[in-house]
C-alpha cells in the first residue's frame, strides 16, 4: 500500500473521530443525561441481537442507493435522482403487491416493476441533458419533488385503504421477503443488496460498458474521442443506476417493515447514497462497508432517541461533518504533501547514489 | 376561471409566492457570477426560516429577528466558502453536507426551544409587517396588487436593483465577473479570487437568509420541519435560467409565482387536486429549464 | 545594462503534489534593465521557477531577495506590489470585458462607490500611448486578436507599475511579423529601464534579443551565461546534453497505388459560425507523410477534428480507403484503420485519473482481442500493457499508475502507444511532440517514420518546422483555411520561404500537387 492510499484512510477515520466528537459536544450541550445518551449511541446497537438485527437491515436500502448513485456519479453525471427513484420504486412495488398475489411470482414482479420504475425515473435528467443540455443537477432535485407528490396523489386517491390512516391497502402476503435470522427483520433484502453491489463492481469494472463509462467519467472528451457513444452510455448509466435505486425501494417496501405503502416524504435515502457512495470511492465493493457504518450509526442514534432526550436527527449533523471532511481536500494536506515530499527527496537521493 | 386569475387577488399571490424563490435565485446568481454553484441555498433558507423564528421571539422584534437572521445567514456562506475555498471540498458535496445538516439541525434545535418535532407555533414570533405606500394604494387594480405586501417584498425588488448595480457598475463587481469568467486572468493582477468567492458566498448566504425568513415570518406564520421544500434548488434553476444576473433572475422568479398563482387558483375551482397543484412549482422549473437550454442549444447551432 | 544586482533567487526546491520534483536547488540572479533570457525544454522548470517568483506557488526551500533584501512572495498581489508584473503563456484576460476594465481590473479608477469608467478608458488610452502601443481600448477582449491580446497583457502589467516583467513563452503564439513588433517594443521597455525576463526554448529569439541567459535542465540551473560570448550550439548543448539533430536516416519512399485518404471541396465552420477550412482538396496514400504547416488558428484544428469524426458538419466529400465518411460515427471511422494522436492530449488525450492500463485499450477495448460478450479480456489487457511499456519505453511505477502522474513526454508516449498498437493504415498526428522531452520526440518521430516505411499514410500537424522539415515528404502551408503552397520536396524551399507562405505573404499561382489526379 502506498502512502496516498494509506493517507486516505487515515483522513476518512480521523474524518469520522472528528465528527463524532463534535456530536458529542452537542449531545453535552443539549442534553440532560449526556453520558447516558453517548453511551446508547456507540454502544446501542450491539445491546441486543434485535439491535443488531436493525443495524443490518437498516444497511440495505443504503446499499441500494449507495451503489446506485456510485454507478450514476462514475459516468459524471451529478444525478441526484436517487432519491426519486427509492421512493417510486416503493411505490410501484406497493402497487404490484396489492393488486398481483400470485406466490413468488408476486414479488418478483414487484421488484422488476420496482427497478423499471426507478430506472425510467432515473434517466428523465439524463434525456433532458442530452436533448437540451440542461444541467442534470438541477433537473434531478426537480424531479424528485415530484416522486414526492405523485406518490402522495397516488396513495391519498388511488390505492388509499379507507380503512387505514394515511396508507395503502395491505400488501399481499406472498410479496413480503422472507426473514433470514429469527428474532430479526433481516430480510432476503440483504442477500440481493450484497448481491448488487458485487455486480455493480463486476460491471464497473470488468465490462465493456462499465469501462465505456468509467472513461467517460473520466473525461469525457477523452472517451468521444476514442470512438465512445456518449449518448448512450450517459443514458445506460442513469438508467442502471436507477434501476438498483429504484429496485431498492421496493425490497425495502416488500420487507417485513411495511405491510403497507406511506411514505409521505422523501426518504432521505439518495442524499445517504452520496455519502455512501463519497466512503466507498465510487466502488460499489465497499458500498456494504459503508453502509454498515452508517446503519450502525442511525441505529445507536435511534435508540438514544428512545432512551433519551436526544433525538435522532442529530446523526444527520454528524453525517454532514463527515462527508464535509472526507472530501475536503486540504484537510490534513499539508501533512500529506510533507509524506509525498519526503518520499520525493528519498527518491531523488536513490538515484544519485545509483 | 379567467375572473379569478385576472383578480389583484391573483397577482398579489404570484408575488407573495414568488418573493422567496427571488432571494434565493439572487443568492444564486451572485455565486454563480463567482463561479460557484451554491446548491446549500436550500439548507441556508430552512436554517434561516427556523432562525426567524427563534430570533425574533427572543428579540420581540421583527427587525432584529430578520436582521440577525441575515448575519447568521452571511455567516453560514462564510462556512461554506471555508469549506470549498480553503479545505476544497467539491462545491457539490460540500452542499449536500450542509443541507443534511440543515434537515436534522433545524429539528434538533426546535427541539430544544419549543420541544416539539415538527412546527415551532409554540414559539410566539414575530413576522415581517406589510406596508401600504401611500399614492400607490390609490391605484386602482395595480394600487390593490402592491399594496399589502409583505414588506420582504419590497425589500427583494429592492434587492434586484442594487445588486444589479453591484454586479455592473462598482469594481467589487467588476472582480466578482471576472473571478467567475476567468479566475486565473483575475488572480493575475492581483485580485485575490479566494476573497472575492468569500464576499460573494456571503452575501448569498444572507440573500438565502431574507428568503427563509420570509417563509416563516411573512408567507406563513411559523416553522415547520422542511419548509423551504426545494424552493433552494428552483432558485438554481431560476438563476441559470435568468443567465445568473439579477434582472433576469428576477422576470423567472415572477414565472414561478404565476405558475403557482395560477395552480392555486385551478386547486380552488377544484379542477386540480392538491398534490397536483404542488407539483406545480417543480414541473414549471423542470419544463422551464428544458426549454430554455433548448432554446440556447438552437440559437448556437444557427450561428454556426 | 547596469550590473547592479535586482533580484536573486537563491536555491529554490519545489515539489509538486504529485511528488514531482520540478525546481531543484535553482538560483537566479537579474541585473537592472536587462533582458534575461530562462532557457530550457519544455517541462525545465522555467514556468515553475517563475511561478514562484510570482507567487503563484510556494517553494519548498529557497529564497529571494530583492535590492538585497530577503522578500516572501506569498501572492500574485504581492508580487505586483513589489513591481514584479507577468504576462502568462495562456493570456489572463476576461473575454467579455473591455480592454480598458481589463487593463484597470482590480485598481479601477472610482467616482463615490461606482467605477469611473470615463477614467478608465481615458487611464488605458493614455498607458498604450506612452508605451506606443496601438490599441482600441474600448474594444472587448474576445474580438481582439491574439497579437493584440498580448499587447493588452503587457500594458496590464506596466499599468501596475511593474519595473520587472515576466514573459513566459510570449512568441509561441505570435507571427514572426508580431514576434519581430513584440521585439521592438521589449527594446523600448528596456530602454526605460524596465527589467525583462524572457522565457523560450527558441534559440535564435534569446540570441536576437537578450543580454545574458540562465538555462535550464530537468529542474536544475546549468548556469548563466552572457547571450554574446556563447554559441547556440553551445545553449543547445547545455539545454538538451547533447546537440540537437533531427538528421533521421530517411528511407527512400515507397509510394502505394491506393489513395487512402482523399478530401475534396472540404469547407468547415467553426461553433461561432467562422469559416475556418475553406475549400481544401487533397489526396494521401500510403507510405508518405503530408506535412501541415501553418501558424495556428488557421483551420488545422479543424481540419483534424473533420477528419477524425470528431466534428461532423462539414461540407465536401472525405473518403477513407474509398468510402464516404458522411455518416460514420468516431468507433466507425477508427475502424477503418485510422489512428488519431490529438493535439491537446491532456484534453482529449487521456484520462489522467485512470491507470496506464485504462489509457491503452480506450481505443480498441472492443475488439475481439480484449473483451468478448460484455466481458474484458482484463488478464490479456494486463500482459499487453506491460509489453507496450516496454516497447515504448514508458517511465512509470507499474500499468496501474495514474496516468496524471507521468510526465508530459509518458504520457505522450502512452497515447502514441495506444494509437499505434492497433497496427493503423493512416496516422493523423497533431503536434505530435509539442510541449515533450527531446528523447520521447526523437521516439515518436521515429516511430512515424517506420509506419511510413511500412506503407502507412501520415498526415502531420506541427508547429516545428525543423520537424515538419525533416519528417515530411510533401509539404502544405495552411494559411486561413486554404493551402498557401504545396511542396512536393522538401529540399528545394527554405525556411524562410515557408514563413512567408505561412503568413500569408506569398502564395502559390496554381495548386499542383495537392491531389493525384
Amino acid at each position: 500500500m502506498n502512502s496516498a492510499k494509506r493517507f486516505d484512510i487515515l483522513r476518512t477515520l480521523l474524518s469520522v473521530i472528528i465528527a463524532l466528537g463534535i456530536s458529542f459536544i452537542l449531545i453535552f450541550m443539549m442534553s440532560e443525561q449526556p453520558v447516558e445518551a453517548i453511551k446508547n449511541l456507540l454502544f446501542g446497537p450491539l445491546s441486543s441481537k434485535r439491535n443488531m438485527g436493525n443495524v443490518i437491515e437498516s444497511m440495505i436500502p443504503l446499499i441500494f442507493t449507495g451503489t446506485g448513485v456510485c454507478i450514476m456519479f462514475s459516468a459524471n453525471q451529478i444525478n441526484l435522482s436517487g432519491e426519486g427513484a427509492f421512493q417510486i420504486g416503493g411505490l410501484a412495488a406497493s402497487c404490484v403487491a396489492i393488486y398481483f398475489t400470485a406466490d413468488i411470482l408476486s414479488p418478483v414482479a414487484a421488484l422488476i416493476c420496482a427497478g423499471l420504475a426507478g430506472a425510467l425515473f432515473s434517466v428523465v435528467p439524463a434525456i433532458l441533458k442530452v436533448t437540451t443540455t440542461a444541467s442534470e443537477m438541477v433537473s434531478s432535485l426537480m424531479i424528485n419533488y415530484l416522486a414526492l407528490y405523485f406518490g402522495t396523489y397516488m396513495l391519498n386517491n388511488v390505492i388509499a385503504d379507507p380503512k387505514a390512516n394515511a396508507a395503502s391497502y395491505e400488501l399481499c402476503e406472498a410479496s413480503e421477503l422472507p426473514v433470514l435470522i429469527g428474532g430479526t427483520r433481516v430480510h432476503l433484502g440483504l442477500i440481493i443488496a450484497l448481491l448488487v453491489a458485487v455486480l455493480g463492481y463486476f460491471f464497473l469494472y470488468k465490462t465493456k460498458l462499465g469501462y465505456e463509462l468509467r472513461l467517460t467519467g473520466e473525461n469525457g472528451a477523452f472517451a468521444k474521442y476514442s470512438g465512445v457513444n456518449i449518448v448512450k452510455v450517459v443514458v445506460l448509466s442513469q438508467l442502471i443506476g436507477g434501476f438498483i435505486a429504484g429496485l431498492g425501494g421496493g425490497v425495502e417496501m416488500l420487507s417485513p417493515i411495511y405491510s403497507r405503502f406511506n411514505w409521505t416524504s422523501l426518504t432521505g435515502y439518495g442524499w445517504d447514497a452520496i455519502i455512501i457512495c463519497t466512503l466507498s470511492k465510487m466502488n460499489p465493493l465497499y458500498t456494504p462497508f459503508a453502509a454498515l457504518f452508517l446503519a450502525y450509526l442511525r441505529t445507536g442514534a435511534s435508540i438514544m432517541s428512545r432512551r433519551t432526550d436526544v433525538t435522532l436527527e442529530i446523526v444527520q449533523i454528524t453525517q454532514g461533518i463527515i462527508i464535509i471532511l472526507v472530501v475536503a481536500e486540504q484537510f490534513l494536506s499539508g501533512y500529506r504533501h510533507k509524506l509525498i515530499a519526503k518520499e520525493a527527496k528519498a527518491a531523488l537521493k536513490e538515484e544519485e547514489v545509483a | 376561471m379567467w375572473n379569478a386569475v385576472f383578480s389583484p387577488d391573483f397577482f398579489n399571490t404570484m408575488l407573495r409566492a414568488a418573493t422567496p424563490i427571488l432571494f434565493a435565485t439572487l443568492g444564486a446568481s451572485i455565486a454563480a457570477k463567482a463561479g460557484i454553484t451554491n446548491m446549500a441555498l436550500e439548507g441556508m433558507m430552512l436554517f434561516a426560516a427556523l432562525f426567524g423564528v427563534i430570533f425574533s421571539s427572543l428579540t420581540q422584534s421583527a427587525w432584529l429577528g430578520l436582521l440577525i437572521t441575515i448575519a447568521l445567514g452571511a455567516f453560514m456562506g462564510l462556512i461554506l466558502a471555508f469549506f470549498v475555498l480553503n479545505m476544497k471540498t467539491d462545491e457539490i458535496l460540500a452542499a449536500v453536507a450542509m443541507n443534511l445538516a440543515a434537515t436534522g439541525g433545524t429539528v434538533l434545535l426546535m427541539m430544544t426551544f419549543s420541544g416539539d418535532r415538527g412546527v415551532s407555533s409554540s414559539i410566539k414570533s414575530f413576522a415581517a409587517p406589510s406596508v401600504t405606500i401611500p399614492g400607490v394604494s390609490q391605484i386602482p387594480f395595480i394600487g390593490e396588487i402592491l399594496s399589502g405586501q409583505n414588506v420582504l417584498t419590497w425589500l427583494a425588488i429592492l434587492s434586484v436593483i442594487v445588486l444589479h448595480l453591484f454586479l455592473y457598475k462598482t469594481p467589487l463587481g467588476l472582480s466578482i465577473r471576472s473571478v467567475g469568467e476567468n479566475k486565473n486572468a483575475a488572480e493575475s493582477v492581483g485580485i485575490n479570487s479566494r476573497r472575492i468567492q468569500y464576499i460573494a458566498l456571503i452575501i448569498s448566504g444572507a440573500l438565502a437568509a431574507a428568503g427563509g425568513f420570509y417563509l416563516s415570518g411573512g408567507y406563513m406564520n411559523m416553522f415547520t420541519k422542511d419548509m423551504s421544500s426545494g424552493r433552494g434548488f428552483i432558485a438554481l434553476a431560476a438563476s441559470s435560467m435568468g443567465g445568473n444576473t439579477p434582472v433576469g433572475g428576477f422576470l423567472v422568479s415572477l414565472l414561478f409565482g404565476l405558475a403557482q398563482a395560477f395552480a392555486n387558483v385551478m386547486q380552488l375551482l377544484a379542477v386540480m387536486p392538491y398534490e397536483i397543484v404542488l407539483m406545480v412549482p417543480y414541473l414549471t422549473t423542470l419544463v422551464g429549464l428544458g426549454v430554455y437550454y433548448y432554446a440556447q442549444k438552437k440559437r448556437k447551432e444557427r450561428l454556426s | 545594462m547596469s550590473n547592479e544586482v535586482l533580484l536573486q533567487m537563491k536555491h529554490i526546491m519545489k515539489i509538486y503534489g504529485n511528488g514531482a520534483v520540478a525546481n531543484e536547488d535553482v538560483s537566479l540572479e537579474l541585473y537592472k534593465g536587462e533582458i534575461h533570457a530562462l532557457l530550457g525544454e519544455n517541462g525545465a522548470g522555467k514556468s515553475t521557477l517563475m511561478k514562484v517568483l510570482f507567487g503563484i506557488e510556494t517553494p519548498d526551500e529557497g529564497e529571494i531577495l530583492l535590492k538585497g533584501k530577503q522578500v516572501t512572495v506569498r501572492s500574485p498581489q504581492a508580487a505586483i506590489s513589489m513591481g514584479i508584473g507577468m504576462v502568462h503563456q495562456h493570456f489572463m484576460l476576461v473575454p467579455s470585458l473591455t480592454v480598458a476594465e481589463n487593463i484597470i481590473l482590480g485598481v479601477a479608477p472610482r467616482k463615490g462607490i461606482f467605477i469611473d469608467m470615463d477614467k478608465a478608458v481615458s487611464h488605458a488610452e493614455k498607458i498604450a500611448e506612452e508605451y506606443n502601443f496601438d490599441i482600441d481600448v474600448r474594444q472587448k477582449v474576445e474580438e481582439i486578436p491574439v497579437g493584440v491580446k498580448q499587447k493588452v497583457e503587457i500594458l496590464k502589467a506596466l499599468y501596475r507599475g511593474a519595473e520587472i516583467l515576466i514573459l513566459d513563452e510570449p512568441t509561441a503564439v505570435l507571427t514572426p511579423q508580431e514576434t519581430d513588433e513584440l521585439f521592438v517594443q521589449l527594446i523600448k521597455l528596456k530602454e526605460k529601464g524596465h527589467t525583462i525576463i524572457f522565457i523560450s526554448h527558441k534559440l535564435d529569439e534569446i540570441k536576437k534579443i537578450c543580454d545574458r541567459a540562465t538555462i535550464m535542465r530537468n529542474g536544475r540551473s546549468m548556469g548563466t551565461y552572457d547571450v554574446k560570448s556563447i554559441s547556440t550550439q553551445e545553449m543547445s548543448r547545455l539545454m538538451v546534453g547533447h546537440e540537437i539533430s533531427l538528421q533521421f536516416e530517411k528511407k527512400e519512399q515507397h509510394l502505394s497505388e491506393k489513395v487512402l485518404l482523399k478530401v475534396r471541396n472540404l469547407t468547415v465552420h467553426n461553433s461561432q459560425g467562422v469559416l475556418k477550412v475553406d475549400d481544401l482538396s487533397f489526396d494521401l496514400k500510403g507510405g508518405e507523410i503530408l506535412g501541415i504547416a501553418g501558424v495556428e488558428g488557421n483551420g488545422q484544428t479543424e481540419l483534424i477534428d473533420t477528419l477524425t469524426g470528431l466534428n461532423s458538419r462539414y461540407q465536401g466529400l472525405i473518403e477513407i480507403k474509398g468510402d464516404s465518411i458522411a455518416n460514420e460515427s468516431i468507433a466507425g471511422i477508427r475502424a477503418k484503420k485510422l489512428a488519431h494522436i490529438p493535439e491537446d492530449r491532456m484534453a482529449s488525450g487521456c484520462a489522467r485519473n485512470l491507470s496506464i492500463q485504462e489509457n491503452l485499450f480506450s481505443n480498441q477495448y472492443h475488439s475481439p482481442e480484449y473483451s468478448r460478450h460484455q466481458l474484458l479480456k482484463t488478464k490479456v489487457m494486463e500482459k499487453r500493457s506491460d509489453e507496450l511499456i516496454k516497447e515504448y519505453k514508458i517511465k512509470c511505477s507499474s500499468r496501474r499508475q495514474h496516468v496524471g502522474m507521468l510526465s508530459g513526454g509518458n504520457i505522450q508516449k502512452v497515447i502514441v502507444a495506444r494509437e499505434f498498437s492497433t497496427g493503423p493504415d493512416i496516422i493523423i498526428a497533431n503536434q505530435p511532440t509539442r510541449g515533450i522531452d527531446v528523447g520521447a520526440a526523437a521516439f515518436i518521430r521515429k516511430r512515424l517514420l517506420e509506419f511510413r516505411d511500412a506503407g502507412c499514410a501520415v498526415l502531420l500537424v506541427s508547429a516545428d518546422l525543423t520537424e515538419i522539415f525533416s519528417l515530411s515528404d510533401r509539404l502544405a502551408v495552411m494559411y486561413k483555411g486554404k493551402f498557401a503552397g504545396i511542396f512536393n520536396d522538401t529540399e528545394h524551399v527554405s525556411e524562410d520561404e515557408l514563413g512567408q507562405y505561412m503568413l500569408g505573404i506569398k502564395k502559390a499561382e496554381v495548386l499542383e500537387g495537392a491531389v493525384y489526379e
